[in-house]
């Protein structure tokens, strides 16, 4: 051992033997918007938003309800629905492959996971697109949980808060998908009649056909910071307009300063400030929350 | 003949030419002893005959073509056509009138009702000015402020569905295209008033949709409506713009195909050769058609017909479970 390597505190110290064994692969990981290099553990930990510089990666939908509902009673809807390809779509793929790839890569039987529960005591439906599932797109079987999620809290009087990341209308789904922004649609405005509040919070990207739907229909509409939001991409704009884009154009800044969004929220404040706001909303008690 | 180009589609040729062969006789025939009156009339039986033939097997993508066929009639001139005492009223009351988007009060056989359209231009600079059918937040918005006030005033309303799509443009999303287009579609789905929506020429994606929801859903024979474009579909899943023909067959786009999918309500047939054939026959088709859909949607009171309109969308799309 050299006097560097002495010097080393141990727990940096890799030894040539125990390398690959005790380091399991993908253990570390870089963010995309700073370059730091990030311990995966801690990542975690800090909700997939970077502590260097607070960018907020994907997650997946299953683990933020979870992160997001209390721990304990989360009861899943519509978790036995399945996409049917009536219309036997093929491009230079199958759609029932890609579903079936879908499915295996994310372990999700659709783009969108629906749980009922409670946040700091206060019960509520949530939603979320799981955007790892062809791109969180919008098919049927996103439509109908979403309307059962709905439906759920009108039910319990509960409010709604829904998650999306999404590039917007399933096409292997044709016009179903299309019309599955006038479903979902119909079905807040059920909810909005019921006097229930729907949160709608924008992820990173929230696009198309289920920006202007669903997405859009919040009585408070959230964002987390630097989420790609629009109804347009941006390279179709491009293509229209033949300009440039300015900078920050379609991000939740953006957004917020033209008038389109109430507020950003970081995502590791969600659940106390979304509860907080639910209590108002719904004339409860104010919740006991405390960070995070 | 280059001008007259740009007037029918590479399919429709070969009548284009016969028909003007025939015209041409007729000018002739107007200061010549020699009778022509016969050859014209085998003429324009051939025309028949020839195009019968050519519309019989139309492909999805022709069909999308004749959607955008630069002679058919557009909402303006349904509108002409098939309403008395047209008012059009203008605005969004907040930021501009979108003349991509046109709406008013008028008369239908009578009735007073609410019209609204998605309107094309004719010539360069009436496409421009209408943004080629293209509505941007204002024009959404000003459906909906004329569907809001159709209600107070109890006036059905009819909309007329013929856009390439919403704009994608940075004022449209610097001005909230989403949202304008949300909102409609929440608006319209507990509207307490008979809607009638028809398809009349391109039924393109969300900017189709934000004046397309209603108690029924009529598309014209040569109309279509689909998530994207052809060429959109293509260029994503195909990687190649080139490949819209087979786009336009995988997602179905055609009226007749949505129709046994059980999307659409009624297909109205079109005069031989599509409604740019015939504007008057193909106004008089729809017109007919609509006013019975009305009479059937009227004859529910209104809690009875806004609860049939939500069930109708709850129905749409398949699933296992």
């Amino acid at each position: 051992m050299s006097w560097f390597e002495k010097l080393m505190p141990s727990r940096i110290r890799t030894e040539g033997t125990a390398r690959g064994k005790s380091v399991p692969e993908g253990l570390w990981t870089k963010c995309d918007a700073c370059a730091a290099v990030l311990y995966r553990p801690e990542l975690e930990r800090n909700l997939e938003v970077c502590p260097k510089c607070d960018a907020h990666m994907r997650i997946g939908a299953r683990r933020r309800l979870a992160v997001f509902l209390d721990a304990g009673d989360q009861v899943e809807l519509g978790a036995d629905l399945q996409p049917d390809d009536v219309l036997k779509f093929k491009d230079s793929k199958r759609y029932r492959d890609r579903l079936v790839q879908a499915q295996k890569a994310t372990g999700e039987r659709d783009a969108l996971v629906a749980m009922s529960g409670h946040l700091h005591g206060l019960p509520v439906v949530a939603a979320a697109f799981e955007f790892q599932f062809m791109g969180g797109s919008m098919g049927a079987v996103v439509g109908e949980r979403f309307v059962r999620a709905v439906n759920a809290a009108i039910e319990k009087k509960a409010p709604l808060v829904s998650f999306s990341a999404s590039g917007g209308a399933r096409m292997q789904e044709a016009l179903f998908s299309l019309l599955q922004m006038a479903k979902t649609s119909a079905a807040l405005g059920r909810l909005r009649e019921a006097h229930l509040p729907f949160v709608s919070v924008l992820t990173d990207p929230t696009m198309g056909g289920v920006s202007a739907s669903l997405a859009m229909l919040g009585d408070v509409v959230v964002a987390e910071p630097g989420a790609l939001i629009g109804f347009a991409g941006p390279r179709v704009i491009e293509q229209t307009v033949r300009e440039t884009l300015p900078a920050g154009f379609q991000r939740s800044e953006f957004l917020l300063e033209h008038g389109a969004i109430d507020l950003i929220i970081d995502r590791r404040q969600q659940r106390a400030r979304l509860a907080s706001l639910l209590a108002i909303l719904t004339q409860a008690e104010s919740p006991v929350v405390g960070v995070g | 003949m280059a001008s007259a180009d740009l007037d029918f589609l590479e399919f429709e040729r070969p009548i284009a030419e016969l028909e003007a062969k025939i015209e041409e006789l007729r000018y002739v025939g107007d200061d010549s002893e020699v009778s022509i009156g016969e050859e014209v009339a085998r003429l324009q039986a051939k025309s028949r005959q020839l195009t019968e033939q050519i519309f019989r097997n139309l492909s999805s993508w022709q069909i999308s073509q004749l959607a955008r066929h630069p002679r058919r009639p557009y909402a303006a001139d349904y509108i002409a056509a098939m309403f008395t005492d047209f008012e059009e009223l203008h605005g969004d009351r907040a930021y501009a009138d979108d003349a991509a988007m046109i709406g008013g009060v008028a008369r239908f056989k009578g009735r007073p009702v609410m019209v609204i359209g998605e309107q094309k231009g004719r010539g360069t600079r009436e496409k421009i000015e209408r943004n080629f059918g293209m509505p941007r937040p204002e024009g959404y918005r000003k459906a909906a402020r004329l569907m809001e006030m159709a209600e107070r005033f109890g006036l059905p309303i009819m909309t007329f569905i013929d856009t390439p799509g919403a704009y994608p443009g940075v004022g449209a999303e610097e001005r909230g295209q989403s949202e304008a287009i949300a909102s409609n579609l929440m608006q319209m789905a507990g509207l307490n008033t008979p809607v009638l929506c028809t398809v009349i020429g391109e039924g393109g994606s969300g900017g189709a949709l934000a004046i397309g929801v209603g108690d029924r859903l009529l598309m014209l024979q040569y109309s279509t409506y689909s998530v994207i474009s052809p060429e959109g579909c293509a260029s994503i899943l195909w990687k190649s713009a080139e490949r819209a023909a087979e786009a336009a067959e995988a997602m179905g786009i055609t009226a007749e195909r949505l129709a046994e999918l059980g999307l659409v309500d009624e297909v109205i047939a079109e005069p031989l050769g599509g409604a740019h054939r015939d504007w008057d026959e193909t106004a008089k088709r729809l017109s007919d058609s609509l006013s019975r859909h009305l009479a059937d949607v009227e004859a529910l009171d209104l809690e009875a017909m806004r609860a049939a309109r939500y069930e109708r969308l709850m129905a749409i799309g398949h699933f296992r479970e």
